[in-house]
């Protein structure tokens, strides 16, 4: 393959007068993470469907290419080059997880011998040895993800898209599916996620872009992203009401708030920083009862181009802080 | 391996996964012949001395005689109820969704479903047809040929119907409805030749009963079975069977082909 994995241009979905993809632009390398973050109703999932052709976009989108073949011109060779996991388990709950996944194995025209060792290889990968014979209607959140997931790589996709794929897991089948998509990766495979959890584009993903109101709202690494909102500070907290008010005298800079009896400066948080922070503390006698260190993480960039206000709690805007 | 061969493959994939279903949850299936074996009993042994006075004389036996190449299509009828309920839900499933995002023969997932309502179909017909024996239903000299194409009839009928029911249940939007819309497949036998002959039913009524799919295919079956006259019930009765198939086969794969209903 040559070119990116993935590049569509000018994406654009409307159902009825409700526009839910207005002229996206995305581009994904070969091997790499990317990341669609958005909130709910953002259009991910729309996102989604229309790359792995389960529904067409708008005729006035622009050329859409998946694995390098024309979704428009050629979708079962597009078909060919993906695996999907939808935001719904896309399970026969009816059958066993093994006959599900022999299912996928024929449906890959896969010769028996060959289909009965991916099937049990996958099924021992993902922990589904000892369930395998059970319907797969009687599965856990997590199990039923993993054996979702075992049924997308049932063909070797080169290109898989992953909708959602931990919300509503626990902490551990989280961080288990995370490892999953690591592993993934190092294999080389181009992963397609959406989410709405930015602490997993973060963990996870090479590229973010933020979909918002059906566009992109912001597009870069989560370094790139999160230096698009400069809201690092250092915050100091008192309990006594009197040493609040010396503190603020001796650090004139600093935001403060005389109901929470915090101080707020603003710094990106190096080693060099705190230290003549903490120097000038010690030289006015200031004892803070709790110091706590805030980079800005992209909590604050997905607030930031999404919402259309701010909620209380994100830091102001530098220009305040750094007075 | 030819483009062919690997549909034949993916529909035989296909047709494996829905008789898995219909092993696993049988109740379905075997409630839809109940319909069937409780309406021979009711008309055999409940309405059976007034019915068969109604078919000009004769006794109760031939009345279960007349009754049964009706009741016969009619359990077809009723199976098929099941195949819209099932291609309801089962397009409300994630699998669907999978299905479609893969290099598969798309109406392979359709195919499926008609081979396997077809089989379910036909077990439904010998099962009910084995009730009729047992309550004294006997073939009046059919011969070896007259069976077969009995059967082929009957498979026919059950495919056609089939693909009308898979029709409706993709254009429905739950399970009940499809049941719902489908319901003329098991009521159209009671507007039909099957219960009484077309003759007693009153002049405005009787075109609507003999140009309907059943009457012909029901005649046809009686002629085959218990020797009474075809004439152009064989070849209405084919045709109709061709006629619907082809019908229900292109609008069901043009409903399936396009986008996936938006879940609302």
């Amino acid at each position: 393959m040559t070119g990116p994995a993935i590049a569509a241009h000018g994406l654009r979905k409307s159902y009825g007068d409700k526009t839910v993809l207005d002229g996206v632009d995305l581009t994904v390398a070969e091997g790499t993470v990317f990341s669609l973050l958005g909130p709910n109703g953002a259009g991910k999932t729309t996102a989604v469907k229309i790359l792995s052709t389960l529904i067409s976009p708008d005729p006035a989108s622009g050329r859409i290419s998946v694995g390098g073949h024309d979704l428009a011109a050629d979708p079962q060779a597009v078909r060919a080059a993906i695996g999907v996991t939808g935001q719904f388990s896309a399970v026969d709950g009816l059958i066993t997880g093994a006959e599900n996944m022999l299912l996928m194995a024929d449906l890959h025209h896969l010769p028996r011998r060959e289909g009965r060792r991916v099937t049990a290889e996958l099924l021992e990968r993902f922990d589904l040895t000892e369930a395998a014979a059970k319907p797969a209607s009687t599965y856990s959140g997590g199990m039923r993800r993993r054996l979702d997931i075992a049924m997308t790589l049932v063909g070797s996709p080169r290109i898989i898209f992953l909708d959602e794929p931990t919300t509503g897991l626990d902490p551990r089948s989280r961080h288990n599916m995370w490892q999953i998509i690591r592993e993934l990766v190092t294999d080389g495979v181009t992963v397609f996620l959406t989410t709405q959890y930015l602490d997993e584009a973060d963990e996870l993903a090479d590229r973010i872009a933020v979909l918002h109101n059906g566009t992109i709202a912001a597009e870069g690494t989560a370094a790139e992203l999160k230096r698009l909102v400069p809201g690092g500070h250092v915050r100091l907290r008192f309990t006594d009401p009197a040493a609040h008010r010396a503190a603020a005298s001796a650090l004139r800079e600093a935001t403060r708030d005389d109901e929470a009896l915090t101080l707020q400066i603003a710094s990106a948080g190096s080693q060099r920083e705190l230290r003549l922070l903490l120097d000038r503390l010690d030289t006015a006698g200031i004892e803070a009862d709790e110091l706590t260190v805030h980079t800005p993480d992209l909590d604050d960039v997905f607030f930031a181009l999404t919402g259309p206000t701010r909620p209380a709690g994100i830091p102001d805007q530098p220009q305040e802080t750094a007075r | 391996m030819s483009s062919l061969s690997l549909a034949v493959r993916d529909c035989s994939t296909m047709l494996r996964r829905n008789l898995l279903h219909a092993r696993r949850y049988p109740s379905l299936t075997l409630n839809l012949l109940l319909t069937p074996i409780m309406l021979l009993l009711l008309f055999v042994y409940i309405f059976g001395d007034t019915m068969s006075a109604g078919i000009g004389g004769g006794d109760r036996s031939d009345y279960v005689a007349y009754i049964v190449p009706g009741l016969l299509l009619m359990t077809i009828g009723s199976t098929t109820i099941g195949t819209a309920v099932s291609v309801s839900n089962d397009m409300t499933e994630g699998i669907i969704a999978r299905f479609r995002t893969m290099a598969i023969h798309r109406p392979s997932v359709l195919v499926g479903h008609v081979i396997g309502s077809v089989l379910q179909a036909v077990t439904s017909v010998v099962l009910v047809g084995a009730v009729a024996v047992a309550i004294g239903f006997r073939s009046t000299g059919a011969t070896a040929l007259e069976w077969l194409a009995a059967l082929g009839l009957l498979v026919l009928f059950a495919l056609a119907l089939t693909w009308i029911a898979v029709g409706m249940g993709l254009i429905s939007p739950n399970a009940e409805a499809a049941g719902n819309n489908a319901m003329p497949l098991i009521l159209l036998p009671l507007l039909s030749s099957a219960f009484v002959p077309l003759d007693s039913m009153p002049g405005w009524f009787r075109p609507i009963a003999e140009y309907q799919p059943f009457t012909p295919a029901i005649e046809t079956l009686r002629g085959l079975l218990l020797g009474t006259r075809i004439g152009d019930n064989g070849w209405l009765a084919v045709a109709w069977c061709l006629g619907l198939a082809v019908l229900g086969y292109f609008w069901s794969a043009s409903k399936f082909a396009g986008d996936p209903k938006q879940p609302s």
